[in-house]
């Protein structure tokens, strides 16, 4: 990417935004609601490995984001410091996955996604149903944020510091994912999966090395999600959580870097917006599924891309614009 | 009547409810290739439509027999007017009847409020037999009966009429019953029109029983699901047989070990998909 | 040391035997073409060769080491590479990264989340050196799905190639090519060095019998005839096979 191309551009300027957003906001409020973006757009980034780049569709991430969270409310609960309940929900979290990947793994397509649904909804019902345990519907509540390299988390504009530092991260560890032969390897099992297999890759090792990526993120989201909220109720859990993220996924663009992004942006501003006016947003979230799914199927992101591409084009006749080369599209 | 013995019929009862429930979504699954995720909606809604005309003085059996005819019609209408647009493409299809689940849940929570309704049980219909010394509560042995009698009348049109006919060669092999000249498109229309109606029939069954509450479309769903991946896509004796087993898990699970009772549900589900991916009655798809 | 050694090898699919006790030994260097109706059967023993189905008996030995039960994945590390008949390739990938792909597959590389894969010499030169033999390097840049269907067969042999197998199988690369498109991929096989084994599927035996030493006659998954191709010409069997279908 050269220093003067548009997309420099445009990433210069998003990076400086997002580093002095507390400071042109201001109002706490909408400080914790861009927290809240960053939080889910790594959760939309990690389902987005799965859903874009190994065409895996799965509807159980929300008990896998829920793993984490409970994990680590009940061991701060139960008195232990962050350190170690943050180091046990991710290791919940990935166990968890494994578990998820050999069992839905037995199947793609259709078969993947009903089977990452009914898992889902055990975790759903454990956190539900075993009261003793989990509190049941009460959920678990957790008194402190920890400190993150001194800082105490407490206020908003601090928490929105800690989330920006691993949202970035999950950028970059995309970014690069995407471009590295592994990254090459998982796109692959999802093009041609028989071609990978006879060409000596381990198909099934992969799209599991790959769940488990995708459930690695998940978690660290999970937890970001729990000590945002300091609460964690079964509600998080159901299956309208997964199909939330799955809208974040799609509604961007699948198997794009920046979709899950900006739809985690549009479907976490669009609930508190529609929340705070009317109590109807299942109703929304079912109309724009259905929306998009009817008559924008390859997501807002590609399709704002492709207009903007045609209209930078357009302005700038002369030059080629890099953004047309169809190789130096994000795959 | 023992404990036991309680939780036995009530088994069998939710059996028989969960066979209403799943017939269709199985027909649905095997013909059309995808689970269909408004399936409890269908549940839900149908029982809600129900409640609403017992309300108003309707004959129970009229009543859950209208709001078969009204879910069969909005069924249709869905397949006709969003799924046949994606025809082919499974994912987006699946994507399409999640996101009418939620739809069709905030509109219930909207009509009904949020508190639950549970009609009485029908007069003639409540009360038990006493047969070898025991006491059966009426209502539940209906449920199972009109299961029975559905199951037949189910397994007789698959088997024996030119409908079922074509609906077994759209499961075996939905190109090959296109080239033989069978109007898939309109048998898909039908299949999920009659799932819709026999879901919304149990859900009438069902509501005197379990009563109707908004959520109850997210449990059912899970339910039909693991039915059919433990009984086998498109087939009707799965349906069955897996309706009943989890009728009996669900009850002595609930029963025995209430905090674990909702994973007891799925570990046979687990154990079917590690050991037998196709279900217990389901033909392996090359 | 026989390259490939096929030994009784039986399938059957519900009843119906589509691979019916075939020996089969092929020579390191060897031209080996398999000819038969379709339906004979000569792309079900090509996916039991490379394992993607698994035989009911027999065994299969390549390089006297007992694959048969080997994973399918497994053998192209032991030098075993092959086209399909169906192109499958990476519709939305470009010509060069396909071939990279073949490369990755032998690659430890492959599990490597980290680096960036255009920035690996010995993937990206050793991609574009497999173009350069099949004639598609002046168009490695170029999106797999803005290529013509004899390019794409060139870049399902390079790929094949790029892998430096020991054996190759080819499975009816004539297919569905024009006259000009059939020398092309005519004279690009006969460049392949003779350290490699190469047996080719085809059901139009006109195409390909110049490329072939030794021919087997495949009918109803049974070998009818075997032997050179002056022997197997003049055989009546093979007549017999094809005029009288």
């Amino acid at each position: 990417m050269s220093l003067r191309s548009p997309r420099f551009a445009a990433l210069a300027i998003s990076i400086l935004l997002l580093l002095t957003l507390p400071a042109w906001v201001g109002n706490p409020y909408y400080i914790n609601i861009a927290s809240q973006i960053l939080f889910w757009a790594v959760v939309a980034l990690a389902l987005n490995v799965l859903v874009g780049y190994a065409g895996l569709v799965s509807l159980g991430h929300a008990g896998l984001f829920g793993m984490a969270g409970y994990t680590a409310g009940l061991l701060l609960q139960a008195g232990h410091g962050h350190l170690v309940a943050d180091i046990a929900a991710i290791v919940a979290t990935l166990l968890t996955s494994a578990i998820f990947a050999i069992l839905s793994l037995r199947s793609t397509g259709i078969g993947f996604l009903m089977i990452t649904l009914a898992l889902g909804q055990i975790l759903w019902g454990i956190a539900y149903r075993w009261a003793s345990l989990t509190n049941g519907d009460n959920g678990v509540n957790i008194t402190t944020r920890p400190e993150f390299l001194g800082i105490n988390l407490a206020n908003a504009s601090a928490f929105y510091y800690a989330t920006l530092v691993v949202f970035g991260l999950a950028v970059i560890s995309m970014a690069v994912f995407v471009r590295s032969p592994f990254g090459a390897s998982v796109r692959g099992t999802r093009d041609q999966a028989r071609r990978m297999n006879a060409l000596g890759y381990n198909v099934w090792l992969i799209r599991f090395m790959a769940f488990l990526i995708s459930g690695f993120w998940t978690g660290v989201a999970g937890l970001l999600f729990v000590y945002y909220n300091q609460f964690i109720s079964p509600q998080v859990m159901a299956l309208q959580t997964s199909a939330e993220v799955l809208l974040m996924v799609i509604s961007g663009g699948t198997g794009t870097l920046l979709g899950p992004v900006v739809g985690a942006a549009i479907v976490v501003i669009m609930k508190n917006v529609v929340s705070a006016y009317i109590e109807r947003w299942n109703l929304v979230l079912g109309v724009i599924f259905v929306a998009i799914i009817s008559f924008m199927p390859e997501g807002l992101v590609p399709g704002t891309a492709r207009l903007w591409r045609y209209g930078w084009h357009r302005l700038t006749s002369r030059k080629p614009s890099a953004g047309d080369k169809p190789g130096d599209r994000a795959q | 009547m023992n404990l036991w013995l309680t939780l036995a019929v009530n088994s069998i009862a939710l059996g028989g409810l969960l066979f209403l429930l799943s017939a269709g979504f199985s027909l649905i699954f095997g013909l059309m290739r995808i689970p269909n995720l408004m399936h409890g909606s269908f549940f839900m809604l149908g029982a809600y439509f129900g409640v609403t005309f017992l309300d108003r003085g309707m004959n129970f059996w009229l009543a859950a027999i209208a709001s078969g005819f009204a879910m069969a019609l909005i069924g249709a209408m869905v397949e006709r007017f969003f799924l046949k647009r994606l025809s082919g493409q499974e994912l987006p299809q699946v994507l399409l009847t999640l996101g009418f689940s939620f739809i069709i849940a905030d509109l219930c929570l909207l009509i009904w409020t949020g508190d639950p309704w549970q009609p009485t049980t029908p007069a003639h219909l409540r009360g038990a037999v006493q047969a070898a010394g025991m006491f059966f509560p009426i209502y539940r042995l209906v449920i199972v009966g009109v299961a029975v009698v559905i199951a037949i009348a189910l397994w007789l049109m698959v088997d024996w009429t030119r409908l079922g006919a074509m609906i077994r060669a759209g499961v075996d092999d939905a190109p090959i019953a296109r080239m033989v000249g069978i109007k898939v498109s309109q048998l898909f229309t039908l299949i999920f029109a009659l799932g819709a109606a026999l879901a919304a029939f149990g859900g009438v069954m069902g509501a005197p029983y379990l009563s109707v509450y908004p959520g109850l479309d997210a449990e059912m769903l899970p339910l039909a699901l693991i039915v059919v991946i433990l009984g086998g896509t498109g087939s009707l004796l799965g349906a069955l047989v897996g309706s009943f087993l989890i009728g009996f898990l669900y009850n002595f699970g609930q029963a025995l070990f209430p905090d674990l009772a909702y994973v007891i549900l799925f570990l046979p589900m687990v154990l079917v998909l590690v050991l037998r991916p196709q279900g217990l009655f389901g033909k392996v798809v090359p | 040391m026989t390259a490939l050694h096929v030994n009784a090898l039986c399938k059957s699919f519900g009843g119906l035997r589509v691979t019916a006790n075939v020996n089969l030994a092929v020579e390191p260097g060897e031209r080996r073409l398999i000819i038969g109706p379709n339906g004979a059967g000569k792309t079900t023993l090509f996916n039991l060769i490379t394992g993607e189905i698994t035989p009911d008996s027999g065994s299969i030995n390549l390089f006297g080491q007992d694959i048969t039960h080997a994973p399918s994945r497994h053998r192209p590390h032991l030098g075993m590479a092959r086209t399909y008949q169906i192109i499958t390739l990476f519709g939305r990938d470009t010509i060069l990264r396909n071939v990279s792909l073949a490369l990755l597959g032998l690659s430890p590389l492959r599990w490597n989340p980290f680096i960036n894969i255009d920035r690996r010499p010995e993937l990206v030169d050793q991609a574009r050196e497999a173009l350069a033999h099949v004639g598609l390097e002046a168009i490695a840049e170029r999106p797999l799905s803005q290529t013509s269907y004899g390019e794409r067969r060139r870049v399902e042999i390079a790929m094949a190639l790029a892998q430096k197998p020991k054996i190759l199988l080819l499975d009816e690369p004539y297919a569905g090519l024009s006259i000009d498109e059939r020398r092309d991929v005519q004279q690009l096989l006969r460049k392949i060095p003779r350290d490699v084994s190469i047996v080719m599927i085809e059901h139009n035996m006109d195409v390909a019998l110049d490329f072939a030493e030794k021919i087997s006659v495949l009918h109803f998954g049974e070998v009818i005839v075997e032997g050179t191709r002056a022997e197997v010409v003049n055989d009546p069997r093979t007549k017999e096979v094809y005029l009288g279908h």
